[in-house]
């Protein structure tokens, strides 16, 4: 809402110095955001008077047509002689009366003016356009003003170029601020000054002979208010004032009757309709919509109503949604004068409208047609039901003044029961909300301030007034004693909660998990989580992958991009290709969040959430429903590499990551919570089928490390050998991290073995380790793989792996034979297991 | 090996004459004193330390001598022994001394030859600022809550007193879904804030005190440029208790800001609107930059607060009693605040960045100078 300052001063007298910044500060602190204060014509400076156009003076000859005119600005220029003006706009006529800005003056911009030299003449000071003056850009071409005015005139006055604007971002539980009316009543409270409420009009009573109105949904239009006013002359034009009010306002003047409306729709925040009522047949009639109805709107769309749609109707069918937008059909029609006969044709008799409609029905008819609206927007929020009349009487009163119009006797009301609401609170409850003492007295008086009726002693009854359909419960008149009394005093104390357990587990576990593979040398990313079809092509995604079935967005920021991940890795690999990109050559970096799975839902209960009432809490029932409503969304935690693990440097060359690199990072996952991890060979997309490994807690499944496959390295543009993990964190965690014993060191001496097995190639390491660890017993300590070997001593398709074994008893040094004895068993085993034999 | 002889006389044995004693020892000091280095010095120790040296010789004749020469001879022998002994530790320690300055020396390298091996890592601003703003809070009691981020529109909106119908809630630029055929869902949107979690704190706890941080992603139909993304994290905090205020709130909010950003650092409310809260206010923070002196002294602008004094940070209020009560809580006995705010704004004011896109696009180049914690 634009505020013009000095259209607020007709209602509150502020102090005559107190400039819009000032009037902002007392606004915000009683809860308007006031967003700025424009200055307008702040750094304008006369001579800016009134000219009459004497003689034009067509200049040829250069690239644009120019104009050398002499206009009359009167005593303005010391002379009482013609200016000689040069011009570049066309659109006046010898006679018409022009804004003439004169040498010495000084142009918002600021643009200061001086006589000058141009196309062959002097040009003494300029003709004025809207734009050039500040009042707006819509208009090319110079101001043309109304044939009353004398020349030299000044015209900063006339055009009331010099004002204050407050925008003021109204919300959504203050729709009365949407008015000059509303907001300065916040004003005349700031200042403890009376306000002259432009509502309190003089209106005839309702009587039988208004313009025919039958309501049919009295719960969609509790208010219907109707006026005629015949004779108005279609040529009349906006007075300048009011075409000034409602630019400053933001709008734009479009035709009298319409300016009209809108004028005191903004002056006292009741949308108006006018018609044309010549082309109203019959009575009006407020209903629904019927099936399959259409209405061309002002706007030219035609729409196909929906049967919950609040209609205005004639005879003829709908003419208007109903507190949104009117129908093209009875829309005030433009003067038209007929070339032949000289004669003007336009709208002469007009019915203004001033009614109340429900704020659902209009907010939702605002959503389906995707049609808001400076009316729609005041509904939705809440409009005075009483301000109607007055809002009639206005616009009539202003057809009469400026249009030549003539009101009509008949006043049509009507008006449906409207039960007075009251809230009873204790007269304390301000103070216990605010944690302040307020006290009896205040409460009442900052209640009554803002229109309340307050009864009572220690209860107070309550009734908020009808500008104030926001004031509903008893928390809404703490905040109006707080906000008036101010935030800015309020005490400042902590609660005391009871004792708090720290973090959970699952908290602690991300900590860990970041720090450790941070301290690993992975760099976090934060990824989108949207993600395309592409990318799960590239990965080689069979077409029953479930990675495939997504949740999509019904409206996604990019088409290439319209679901959710159902796995981390297509966000990460996109932060590594984009890193890459920028010349980064060692990348690794790590993620943790959520995906979001369809699979291992019920299909029955999946996006069917019930819409459960707000009176009660839902039970447990409901509230399993809602949950039942969702997709599964585990959080994952994924690492991608490439390039280099350890840099080239002094010491040689760098190493290059591999697999083992993605395999390790699973582990430093592991570790951070405290699970044993075991890798089997897998083929999983998007991996390399002989480079990929799967990762076990137990038997249970909980991610993929390796290699990515070659294609899918190459059709998402990554580097070579790019490596990749995920994992599932709850599946990891999902029989809790093991409680550790305190181990107890031997004190006895080590015995160390080596042993070196010949296996088939294809045989897991992890097979052969398994083997040694079960057949060596209780007293080995530690295994280790030293050395994997392949060659021609061992023969093809076979490799050999060398172990250390390190032996130890807990109570007693060991004998060699015990040494020997436990090494011996562990071989057996692995022979047993795995078909390897002890390498010669 | 002699064996003790009574007839031994001990003026007959030559080796342990005192001229002979003194004789055995001032050569055993002048061969140490000659050792160039260890090696020398241990061959002059075996000379005239060892078990064939004519010290120890000496001294083995000793025990054949009746008892008074014993004590005399073995008086004399003993001081020469430890005279040599202590003239060989003392050239063993300037050998030793010397031997160490000339290798360690050759051993020197270059230590400021680079070393940057092993590949630093970085978590995220986001995250351990996000972490530091959890710790200050479960310092003060609170539990951390977290919540799913495709969530219940229910939870979301309508337990949050925004009714189908509301205006705000058609302000949210809410992301809405699809199933995987393509068909709209019912009732499940992405969450346009984390408040869906207080809604399941409150359902979840079987009465109050409840008091709860929530901190996490949520997702508004912005287009990315250098100040919005349309994935962003938040925090949020609820309390509910018996008696909470506005004072309280206002209290919690201080404390915060002290515990980010230093003591003397204060917030203030000015009044706005919120559904779900009932008083609503906007919060604001003293300017940590210029502590508010850059207001109206040209001379000392500051660019973090635009020379306003104050940083806008957020929202709160107290929790309207209607959102209570669809939480099964009573109004008339409990009452709650709640606020909640941006980490991204956070991150860029606290920490100079100047383009939401390097918070959200993942160059480490970005990441890596925010180390661990923040
Ligand atoms: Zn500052």
């Amino acid at each position: 809402m634009r505020v013009p300052l000095s259209w607020l001063r007709e209602y509150v007298d502020l102090p005559a110095g107190e400039s819009g910044r000032d009037l902002a500060d007392k606004l915000v602190r009683a809860g308007l955001e006031v967003e700025t204060v424009e200055q307008l014509g702040g750094d304008l400076k006369g001579p800016l008077v009134v000219g009459k156009v004497l003689a034009i003076e067509e200049l040829t000859g250069f690239k644009k047509p120019i104009r050398y005119c002499q206009v009359d600005v009167g005593d303005a220029n010391g002379t009482g002689e013609p200016q000689n003006i040069v011009c570049g706009a066309r659109n006046f006529a010898v006679g018409d009366k022009v804004v003439v800005v004169l040498p010495g003056a000084v142009l918002p911009g600021p643009f200061p003016i001086s006589a000058r030299q141009t196309y062959g003449h002097t040009s003494e000071g300029m003709i004025c356009s809207a734009r050039e003056l500040g009042m707006g850009d819509e208009h090319d071409g110079i101001i043309v003003l109304p044939a009353e005015f004398t020349p030299g005139t000044d015209a900063i006055e006339l055009l009331e170029l010099v004002d204050e604007v407050l925008d003021i971002a109204v919300t959504a539980d203050r729709g009365y601020c949407l008015s000059v009316r509303g907001v300065a009543r916040e004003a005349a409270i700031a200042y403890d000054l009376p306000l002259s409420d432009p509502a309190l009009l003089d209106v005839p009573p309702a009587n039988s002979y208004g313009p025919l109105v039958k309501v049919e949904d009295p719960a969609g239009c509790d208010r219907f208010v109707a006026r005629g006013v015949v004779g108005i002359e279609p040529t009349a034009l906006s007075p300048l004032w009011l075409q000034r009010r409602i630019q400053k306002a933001g709008m734009r003047p479009i035709s009298l009757a319409v300016d009209i409306t809108n004028y005191v729709m903004l002056e006292l925040g009741q949308p108006l309709h006018a018609y044309d009522r010549s082309r109203i047949d019959g009575a009006i009639t407020v209903r629904r919509a019927r099936a399959g109805e259409k209405l061309r709107t002002l706007d030219g769309v035609e729409r196909t109503l929906d049967v919950e749609d609040l209609l205005i109707c004639d005879n003829s069918g709908p003419i208007g949604l109903a507190g949104v937008m009117g129908g093209a059909g009875t829309e005030i029609a433009t003067a038209v004068e007929d070339p032949e006969t000289g004669r003007v044709s336009g709208t002469t008799e007009v019915v203004v409208e001033a009614a109340h409609f429900d704020p659902v029905a209009i907010a939702r008819s605002v959503r389906r047609h995707k049609l808001p609206s400076e009316a729609a927007k005041r509904f939705e929020r809440g409009v005075d039901p009483e301000a109607g009349k007055a809002a009639a009487q206005r616009a009539v009163d202003l057809l009469v003044l400026v249009a030549g119009g003539t009101a009509e006797a008949g006043v049509t009301d009507i008006a449906a029961p409207h039960p007075v609401h009251s809230i009873t609170i204790a007269a304390d409850h301000p103070d216990r909300v605010a944690g302040q003492e307020y006290g009896r007295e205040t409460v009442v008086r900052r209640l009554q301030e803002v229109g309340c009726t307050v009864v009572g002693g220690d209860v107070l009854v309550v009734t908020p007034p009808s500008w104030r359909p926001d004031l509903t419960d008893p928390n809404d008149l703490a905040e109006e004693v707080i906000r008036l009394e101010g935030y800015a005093e309020l005490p400042s104390t902590l609660p005391t909660p009871p004792a708090g357990k720290g973090l959970t587990e699952a908290q602690r576990l991300r900590r860990r998990t970041g720090l450790a593979l941070a301290g690993a040398g992975y760099v976090e990313v934060l990824n989108y989580p949207f993600i395309g079809e592409t990318v799960l092509d590239a990965f080689g995604l069979d077409a029953d992958d479930p990675r495939r079935e997504t949740v999509k967005l019904a409206n996604p920021i990019s088409d290439e991009e319209p679901s959710l991940r159902t796995t981390l890795l297509p966000g990460l690999l996109a932060a590594l290709r984009r890193n890459v990109g920028r010349g980064a050559t060692d990348v690794a970096l790590f993620e943790q969040g959520l995906a979001f799975r369809v699979d291992g839902t019920d299909p029955g209960t999946l996006f069917k959430a019930p819409r459960l009432p707000v009176d009660r809490r839902p039970t447990d029932e409901e509230i399993a429903q809602l949950d039942a409503a969702l997709p599964r969304q585990p959080r994952r935690v994924a690492t991608v590499l490439a390039g280099n693990r350890e840099p080239d440097g002094w010491w040689g060359k760098g190493r290059a990551a591999t697999w083992a690199d993605a395999v390790e990072s699973a582990r430093t996952v592991a570790a951070a919570a405290g699970v044993e991890l075991t890798v089997r060979q897998d083929q999983h997309a998007p991996w390399h089928p002989g480079r990929c490994a799967a990762l076990y807690v137990g038997e249970t499944l909980v991610g993929h490390a390796g290699e990515l496959h070659p294609r899918t390295v190459k059709a998402l543009h990554l580097p070579e050998r790019t490596c990749a993990m995920e994992l599932d964190v709850e599946l990891l965690t999902a029989d809790g991290s093991g409680h550790v014993e305190g181990p107890r060191i031997s004190g006895f001496p080590v015995a160390t073995q080596d042993v070196a097995l010949v296996v088939d190639a294809a045989v897991p390491a992890a097979e052969v380790e398994s083997a040694l660890r079960a057949g060596a017993g209780p007293l080995l300590e530690s295994l280790r793989l030293f050395d994997v070997y392949t060659g021609e001593q061992i023969g093809a398709d076979k490799k050999s792996l060398a172990y250390a074994l390190r032996f130890r008893a807990p109570d007693r040094t060991l004998t060699a034979d015990e040494a020997s004895g436990a090494r011996e068993a562990a071989i057996a085993e692995a022979v047993a297991r795995t078909g390897a034999s002890l390498r010669g | 090996m002699s064996a003790p002889n009574k007839s031994y006389d001990p003026v007959e044995v030559e080796a342990l004459k005192p001229e002979e004693i003194e004789r055995l020892r001032d050569e055993a000091l002048a061969a140490f004193e000659a050792a160039a280095d260890l090696a020398a010095l241990q061959e002059a120790k075996v000379a005239h330390t060892g078990d064939r040296s004519p010290l120890s010789l000496a001294n083995r004749e000793i025990g054949a001598l009746p008892p008074q020469a014993k004590k005399e001879a073995g008086q004399r022998v003993g001081q020469a022994r430890g005279a040599v002994n202590k003239a060989l530790a003392e050239r063993r320690a300037v050998l030793e001394a010397e031997r160490d300055a000339r290798v360690l020396t050759e051993e020197a390298v270059d230590v400021t030859l680079p070393f940057d091996r092993a590949p630093r890592g970085a978590r995220h601003p986001l995250t351990t600022l996000s972490e530091r703003l959890g710790d200050i809070f479960t310092a003060m009691g609170y539990a951390v809550a977290e919540g799913p981020e495709v969530e219940a529109e229910w939870l979301n909106f309508d337990a949050l007193n925004m009714g189908p119908d509301h205006p705000a809630r058609s302000t949210q630029d809410t992301f809405f879904l699809k199933d995987a055929t393509g068909h709209s869902t019912d009732g499940v949107v992405l969450r346009t804030h984390t408040s869906g979690v207080q809604i399941r704190s409150m359902l979840a706890a079987s009465e109050p005190p409840i008091y709860v941080i929530c901190p996490g992603r949520v997702f508004r139909s912005d287009e990315l440029d250098a100040t919005h993304t349309p994935v962003f994290s938040q925090i949020e905090l609820l309390a509910v208790d018996e008696g909470l205020t506005m004072a309280d709130l206002k209290g919690t909010l201080d404390h915060m800001v002290v515990s980010l950003f230093g003591e003397g650092m204060k917030t203030r409310l000015r009044p706005n609107y919120f559904p779900f809260t009932e008083p609503s206010a906007e919060m604001d923070m003293v300017c940590f930059n210029c502590r508010g002196e850059s207001v109206g002294n040209p001379d000392r602008p500051c660019r973090t607060c635009s020379s306003e004094g104050w940083i806008e940070l957020g929202g709160c209020g107290m929790v309207n009693p209607r959102v209570l009560i669809a939480c099964g809580i009573d109004p008339n006995r409990y009452s709650g605040f709640a606020f909640g705010f941006g980490i991204e704004r956070l991150l860029m004011f606290r920490h100079n960045v100047e383009d939401m896109r390097d918070i959200v696009e993942g160059d480490v180049r970005f990441t890596l100078p925010f180390g661990m914690e923040i």
